[in-house]
């Protein structure tokens, strides 16, 4: 997908003047938070299972070639086929093969942002194969030609006649020219167009949440059920993962998906989670004839051994963004990539680069709540000062900045200086705002003065020359 | 602010010092990622800070960073890493300290209204700051606390954050300024200067008359000081 | 694709996760303890709320399964041919169903419901309603579990309007870890069916203003019959 993360700045700012998208915002900020600390109280193991959760992805990540062998081989041994693919251009490549091997003409598509992320939709579009989006927010993106601006939710930016909208526009050729205005007659509609889609699909496209080592079975949570048509009507069924979603066992799982669903939703568990091994076997009565899966590195593993590995730690609930102030002000299309919100801040830039991504970590104010609800307590405040160290160290920090913190760093290291400077500057915005207490504009300081007053000291000198005089 | 600070811990029974070569925690460099800087001042810090029996910051963040961050530092250096570790092992936000440390359960002040008080984030995430405030609050002669619906929301402020992306800020501080004002409250109170200059900054820009007042100062009965922007009309 | 470019695909994501680890391959007392972990399987914490005897359990899905939008009937194996024609008749449905071709299912007294119309295989687009047994129920979230075979389709989970399924009371176990010790015994870790489905309540999304709507893809209704022999 092409990134406009450099240009995050822009997008930000058209974000918070797009009335619909913070109407959709303003429900998600309080909807997923509060769903996900009611479900994390029901339950009295909650907290253990994250330290659990935790610990079995390190685990996973620390063995991640055996594991890996392992799942290849029981896949192989029950007919299923294992395909690696270093790059993206390696997984598009592969993919398109596979679809052009059974003629393909159209595939269902469930949600995967793996499949976003190497671009594979435009590179079957443009073979003259056609991907259709199964999941009704990647459906209604698809047809909007908008990317996802959330990794669970992929149209929770848009409003219910925003959908309305654009389902009058594109299914009144198929004899549907009626404006609808309640939800569930979008959702009907939509199944009814796409039933027929997973009937004729050639091939089904799957992400995988997990790749379970132990069976060979790949692992998917939804509540729609599209996935689940998707990966049993037609002829073959493609799973495309990264490596990183390989865990050793179903026991593991079992702890995973406890955390995962309500983390990212506040159920228990989702309507569907499905265990795929292999192809149809021989009696079944339907199923795929072929059962591929596409394990994409794409820069993961050169991820390991550093100190960012724990993001590989990451089951993309979505829990993080639900719950980032920044993200329920600017939405998830501002981060200008695949992954929005504080694990796009840390992924994106290992991804596509620190230089096209950098604003993205720099957007935050560690606030930290994205840490007190991750799952698998992926650490990202300190990962997104990583990034923001291997910017300065790299001197990709903008130049007003460093100089800033230069002259400041130079003060700051010399008390006897900074006192004076300090004792200075609050003579100086005393006597300025000696009339308000404040003041409503100040030299340099205009970004904070454009929407907020400058608070200016308490006559009598800084506290420390008020405490020396004490003492004295 | 700081003699507030100071009044509350004499007033528990401490013996104060204010060492005259403190500066800054150096969050302002370490969340730049400028690690050098930041080393340099938190090595100053380690020496004006020695031999004490506790290090109290009437901030969450600078608590914050004491404890939980300057360890880290110095993974390289066994020997400051050492000292680091025996600094935050010591180093406390002031109504944590008050309530968990010297076991104060309430103090001698009067204030009359209503106030709402605002979690700030490093105090809340990182030091466990909830009830301490509230608690002591609580035993203010006069004084009645409603909750805003999110005090946990951080206020947009971020250190650099608010003037490197202002249009963010403004927005979540926006947020912040109608959470405060439809609570009713005519306070606001914090832990953290910096969360308290944003609020304060935007909700007179908004033409409210809320005082915004440093969680201390209402504790140590200072509450008549001049609230956070206003004009300081009386003497000292 | 050739083999060697695949295999040469292959070495390389693995020599640069064994790089990154700063390590070559495993050794072999390490493999072994992996191996040994793969074998028995350690369980994470326990979930206290389903540590219950058997009735218990299967109060407890019966609960989480209603919460999740299914309706269940307690009925006697006896009952289960009247209970769903009833269900039928209560929600307008035609006396017509796809049934999975199950011995298990065979063996209740379909015939005595005159009116009733079975077929017997897998499910087509235009099927309302669907009958299926289960290989288990969990208690802990009121999920059923389906496994796929000659015997179940995995069509008769999808493509119905209606899903109704025909859980036995001892079939009903506590959490995720029992369901996947049964398939260890009934199929063996190296032999997984082609699906496995676990399946809480009918199909959903909240993808239009975040608010559930029922019916997405798969099934609008569940329903459950939870017989005690």
């Amino acid at each position: 997908m092409q990134s406009t993360a450099r240009h995050f700045k822009d997008n930000a700012g058209a974000a918070l003047v797009d009335t619909n998208l913070q109407d959709s915002l303003s429900k998600l900020k309080t909807g997923f938070s509060e769903r996900r600390r009611q479900a994390a109280e029901r339950l009295p193991e909650f907290e253990a299972l994250r330290d659990r959760a935790r610990d079995i992805k390190n685990h996973a990540l620390e063995n991640l070639d055996f594991y890996l062998e392992e799942f290849e081989r029981k896949v192989t041994a029950l007919g299923g086929h294992v395909h690696w693919a270093p790059t993206a251009e390696d997984a598009r490549r592969i993919i398109a093969e596979l679809c052009k091997g059974v003629g393909a003409r159209t595939i269902a598509k469930s949600k995967s942002m793996i499949a976003e992320e190497i671009g594979l939709n435009e590179h079957l579009e443009a073979l003259g194969i056609t991907p259709i989006e199964t999941d009704l927010g990647e459906y209604i993106i698809q047809l909007r030609h908008e990317p996802p601006s959330h990794i669970i939710a992929p149209a929770v930016h848009l409003t219910k006649d925003q959908v309305a909208d654009t389902f009058l526009e594109h299914h009144s050729k198929l004899g549907f020219t009626r404006r609808l205005t309640e939800r569930n007659d979008l959702v009907a509609e939509a199944r009814y167009v796409l039933r027929q889609k997973f009937l004729d699909a050639d091939v089904g496209l799957t992400g995988a949440n997990f790749l379970v080592a132990e069976t060979g079975s790949s692992m998917l949570v939804t509540n729609e059920g599209n996935a689940d048509l998707s990966n049993t009507l037609p002829r073959m069924h493609i799973v495309l993962a990264s490596i990183e979603k390989v865990i050793p066992t179903l026991e593991d799982a079992a702890v995973l998906l406890r955390v995962l669903a309500r983390s990212a939703t506040g159920q228990e568990s989702s309507a569907y989670t499905t265990l795929n091994t292999g192809p149809k076997r021989p009696g079944d009565l339907d199923g795929p004839e072929q059962y591929h899966v596409v394990l994409l590195d794409n820069g993961r593993s050169s991820v390991l051994g550093t100190k960012m590995q724990d993001m590989l730690r990451c089951i993309r609930c979505g829990a993080c963004m639900n719950h980032c102030p920044v993200y329920g002000a600017i939405g998830g299309h501002a981060y200008g990539w695949v992954y929005p919100g504080p694990i796009g801040a840390v992924l994106t830039p290992q991804l596509i680069g620190v230089e096209e991504a950098g604003n993205l970590p720099n957007a935050s104010t560690f606030c930290g709540r994205c840490e007190s609800v991750c799952p698998v307590r992926i650490p990202l405040p300190s990962l997104m000062r990583h990034w923001r160290e291997r910017e300065f160290e790299r001197h990709l920090t903008p130049r007003p900045v460093r100089q800033g913190l230069a002259l400041w760093g130079f003060v700051v290291q010399r008390p006897q200086l900074y006192r004076a400077v300090t004792a200075l500057a609050n003579r100086l915005l005393t006597i300025l705002g000696r009339a308000e207490g404040r003041l409503h504009s100040l030299l340099l300081a205009g970004g904070w003065t454009r929407f907020r007053d400058f608070p200016t000291p308490e006559r009598g000198g800084t506290f420390h020359a008020q405490w020396q005089r004490r003492r004295s | 602010m700081g003699f507030a600070a100071v009044k509350l811990l004499e007033n528990a029974g401490c013996t104060v010092e204010v060492p005259p070569l403190q500066v800054c925690c150096g969050q302002p460099a370490y969340n730049s990622g400028d690690r050098a800087t930041t080393r340099a001042i938190a090595r100053q810090v380690l020496d004006a800070f020695e031999g004490y029996d506790a290090v109290v910051a009437p901030s969450g963040s600078c608590g914050g960073m004491l404890s939980h961050h300057y360890p880290s530092l110095f993974d390289d250096d066994p020997v400051l890493k050492a000292r680091a570790e025996a600094l935050a092992d010591r180093s406390y936000e002031l109504t944590a300290f008050l309530v968990d440390v010297l076991g104060v359960t309430g103090v001698t002040a009067r204030y009359a209204g209503t106030a709402t008080y605002h979690d700030s984030c490093s105090g809340l995430r990182e030091l466990g700051v909830k009830k301490q405030p509230r608690l002591l609050l609580d035993s203010v002669d006069g004084l009645h606390v409603r909750e805003m619906k999110t005090p946990e929301v951080c206020c947009g402020f971020g250190g650099t954050f608010c003037v490197k992306y202002p249009e963010i800020s403004n927005a979540m501080v926006g947020e912040k300024s109608a959470d405060i004002v439809a609570t009713g409250a005519d306070t606001l109170l914090a832990g953290d200067l910096g969360c308290l200059m944003n609020m304060a900054g935007k909700l007179q820009r908004e033409g409210s008359t809320l005082k915004v007042r440093h969680v201390a100062e209402v504790l140590a009965d200072m509450g008549d000081r001049p609230a956070i922007g206003e004009p300081d009309r009386g003497g000292r | 694709m050739s083999g060697d470019a695949g295999n040469a695909d292959r070495t390389e994501v693995l020599n640069s996760v064994r790089r990154s680890l700063r390590r070559g391959e495993l050794d072999a007392d390490r493999r072994q303890i992996l191996e040994a972990r793969l074998a028995q399987p350690p369980r994470g914490p326990a979930i206290a709320r389903a540590a219950l005897a058997q009735p218990g359990k299967v109060d407890l899905f019966c609960t989480w399964a209603e919460a999740n939008n299914a309706t269940v009937a307690r009925v006697s194996a006896a009952e289960v041919p009247s209970e769903l024609m009833a269900y039928l008749a209560r929600n307008n449905l035609p006396a017509q169903a796809v049934i999975a071709p199950s011995p298990q299912l065979a063996a209740y007294d379909w015939a005595s419901q005159k009116m009733l119309s079975l077929r017997h295989g897998r499910a087509e687009a235009s099927d309302q309603v669907a009958i299926t047994g289960a290989f288990a129920g969990i208690a802990e979230t009121g999920t059923v579990v389906t496994a796929s075979g000659p015997e179940h389709p995995v069509t008769l989970n999808l493509l119905a309007d209606t899903h109704i399924v025909v859980l036995r009371e001892s079939d009903i176990v506590g959490g995720y870890e029992d369901v996947w010790a049964r398939l260890r015994t009934n199929y063996g870790k190296d032999r997984m069916p082609r699906t496995v489905n676990t399946i809480t309540g009918p199909s959903r999304t909240g993808d239009i203003e975040q608010t559930i709507e029922l019916g997405a893809h798969g099934p609008r209704r569940m329903h459950i019959l939870v017989v005690r022999e």
